[in-house]
């Protein structure tokens, strides 16, 4: 028989009993829908997390204080004077700008409203390290560090809390713990991020933080260094001189640093491997109900099988061999569980898209993506699926005796 | 020999039911002529279904030799057999087995789809169904057919492939005497028409009358045979 005829013959014998096809099939889809969506959600979660460490700037690295990997006798804050010797070209080629900050959470003021919005003391390499641009006014200049200014940044997502909209607000004024700031100028909007939105900021210039606001027990200290290296080469050796400098400056011992260095690469890697691992477990999840579909195929499969007995005992009669019964049989399992995983994927697409509506809806920017290697992946293990449990089933079809067969009543 | 269809030498079947070895067969022979209407007749349990079958190539003997056409099946695996059953060997049951789902047209086909012709299989088949006089009937289904039609539709089945012989197991059980009668009167005109060898395997004397030859069988082996 040629290929086109089995499947039309498998068709017509699936057709026959639309009930119970369809509810076989509806089995697949549930299996199919499920690890599409889930697969999607979980590269979704991965796309922004990635997305927001990579919005962080380019060829970026964060030192900050304390190692978690050792224990490590009074380790020695990140001083103000750390961030300037790592700035130092001939001891460190590698690095293009430094930016040391201080952050902590105030109750800020103004246009009558009344916001918690975390404050960050900069200097003026911040804006380039981590891509930062002004819709309006201007970033925090050398001149405002040295006067020790009380003058602010404003993201937009702050500016819209407090006053309503982002726009002519430079020259208005806030209260930062009370404390009178005037507005300079407005930032441009970044998109949320995974480490809380990066619209929702307000910038101080350093010294005014260091002095006025967020006071540390010493007062040089500062919470981060942010690195950027010349080009992405030279992140790896940025991040081995910034080490030399700090081991040194800090007098650690041989390996025991009292500072943690992370590049970009390192927080996506972490991210990725995260998302993935949990991508891996939805995905876990959503394949027992696909197996549980290949179950189902296996059952009715049985069933029929034993139901047309007799037809097997026909078909051999007039010369049908083992072969031909095998292929029809299993033409017929993998027929329900493609067809099952087709609708499936339609399902599980419109699961995630649904998913990331709903996400958008709440405000969290998530996008849950459909790719091509899941489609591939869930029509090729469905009809796997199917194949592997139409096995049995057909294998007993075919190993039928023509004599017993057509006896069977 | 040549003029021999059937050759069957010293056939034994013995089936095993648990710990007892049942002899259905015990060294029975007998020869079938080119062209010949046959009728095996005996009481059940005589071993003549179990010729039957093995002489339609569904079963293998225990031991003995079977020519079919001038082939040596008896000792044929199951997959030649298959092939065997499908070039020379037309069946027509009791109870018809026609597949419900398909057509007048479908079910004739069915035994060309296994044979690997992919050519003129519709047109073998349509002129098979008219042979039977059902060329109005081709794309009816098993269940919008009399019993008499849908056994006509059978016996289009048996002979689509020219098979040498045509093995009629009962094939009036289901039918009332007048279309029983009608559908032996049409087992015949194709025995003459197409020089068919038809063996037709029945306990109704009447119908055991029209062959040329009746071979009775007893404890499994042949009793008599009555020309």
């Amino acid at each position: 028989m040629t290929f086109l005829q089995v499947l039309l013959e498998a068709l017509e014998s699936l057709n026959s009993n639309k009930l119970r096809s369809g509810l076989t099939i509806l089995g697949i889809v549930i299996g199919v829908a499920a690890v599409i969506a889930m697969l999607a959600v979980g590269q979704g979660a991965q796309d922004t997390i990635t997305g927001s460490i990579s919005g962080i700037g380019t060829n970026v690295l964060f030192v900050f204080s304390g190692n978690q990997q050792e224990e490590i006798r009074n380790p020695r804050p990140l001083t103000i004077q750390d961030a300037v010797a790592i700035q130092d070209p001939f001891a460190a080629p590698s690095v293009k700008a430094v930016a040391p900050i201080l952050q902590s959470n105030f109750e800020i003021t103004g246009g009558g409203a009344k916001t918690n919005t975390s404050v960050t003391g900069v200097t003026p390499s911040y804006a380039e390290v981590r891509n930062y641009l002004v819709t309006e006014g201007e970033f925090i200049t050398n001149d405002q560090i040295l006067g020790h200014a009380s003058v602010a940044l404003i993201g937009p997502e702050t500016a819209v809390k407090l006053f309503g909209h982002s726009d002519g607000l430079v020259g208005e004024s806030i209260r930062i713990a009370g404390q009178p700031f005037r507005i300079t100028g407005v930032l441009e909007s970044k998109g949320g991020g995974a480490m809380g939105s990066q619209d929702d900021v307000v910038f101080i210039p350093f010294t005014t933080a260091q002095t006025r606001l967020i006071r540390r027990n010493n007062p040089n200290r500062v919470d981060l260094i942010f690195v950027q290296a010349i080009s992405a080469d030279e992140v790896r050796n940025a991040s081995d001189q910034v080490a030399q400098i700090l081991s040194t400056r800090h007098r650690t011992e041989i390996g025991k640093n009292d500072f943690t260095i992370f590049s970009q690469q390192d927080f996506i890697q972490t991210a990725s491997t995260i998302t993935g691992v949990l991508t891996t477990f939805l995905g876990g999840i959503a394949a027992i109900s696909l197996l549980v579909g290949g179950i189902g195929i296996m059952n009715i499969m049985l069933v029929s099988v034993s139901e047309r007995t007799r037809e097997i005992g026909l078909r051999k009669a007039l010369g049908a061999r083992r072969r031909d019964i095998l292929v029809q049989f299993l033409t017929e399992s993998s027929l329900l569980s493609l067809i099952g995983g087709l609708i499936g994927i339609l399902f599980g697409w419109l699961i995630a898209s649904a998913v990331g509506k709903v996400a958008a809806a709440t405000g969290n920017a998530f996008t849950p993506s459909v790719g091509i290697s899941a489609i591939l992946l869930a029509t090729i293990f469905s009809t796997a699926v199917g194949l592997f449990f139409g096995i049995y089933p057909a294998n007993r079809a075919a190993g039928l005796e023509p004599v017993e067969a057509l006896r069977y009543e | 020999m040549s003029d021999h269809v059937i050759v069957a030498d010293n056939l034994k079947k013995i089936y095993q039911m648990g710990d007892v070895e049942v002899q259905a067969l015990r060294g029975l022979s007998c020869n079938i002529d080119r062209g010949e209407v046959v009728a095996i007749v005996g009481p059940s349990g005589s071993g003549k279904s179990t010729l039957m079958n093995i002489l339609g190539c569904l079963d293998h003997p225990t031991s003995g030799d079977y020519y079919l056409d001038g082939e040596h099946v008896s000792d044929l695996r199951d997959d030649q057999l298959a092939n065997i059953r499908n070039r020379k060997v037309g069946f027509v049951f009791q109870s018809f087995n026609l597949l419900s789902r398909a057509t007048a047209l479908s079910n004739v086909e069915l035994p060309l789809r296994y044979s690997g012709k992919r050519n003129g299989r519709k047109d073998r088949a349509r002129e098979a169904l008219t042979a039977v006089g059902l060329g109005d009937r081709m794309t009816h289904k098993p269940t919008e057919l009399s019993g008499g039609q849908q056994q006509r539709v059978a016996i289009a089945r048996a002979i689509v492939n020219n098979p040498a012989i045509i093995m009629a197991d009962e094939p009036t059980g289901n039918l009332d005497s007048k279309v029983g009668q009608e559908i032996i009167d049409l087992l015949l005109n194709l025995n003459k028409e197409r020089g068919t060898t038809l063996v037709i395997v029945t306990h109704d004397p009447n119908v055991a009358t029209i062959a040329q030859r009746i071979i009775h069988i007893k404890d499994g082996i042949v009793d008599t045979e009555a020309a």
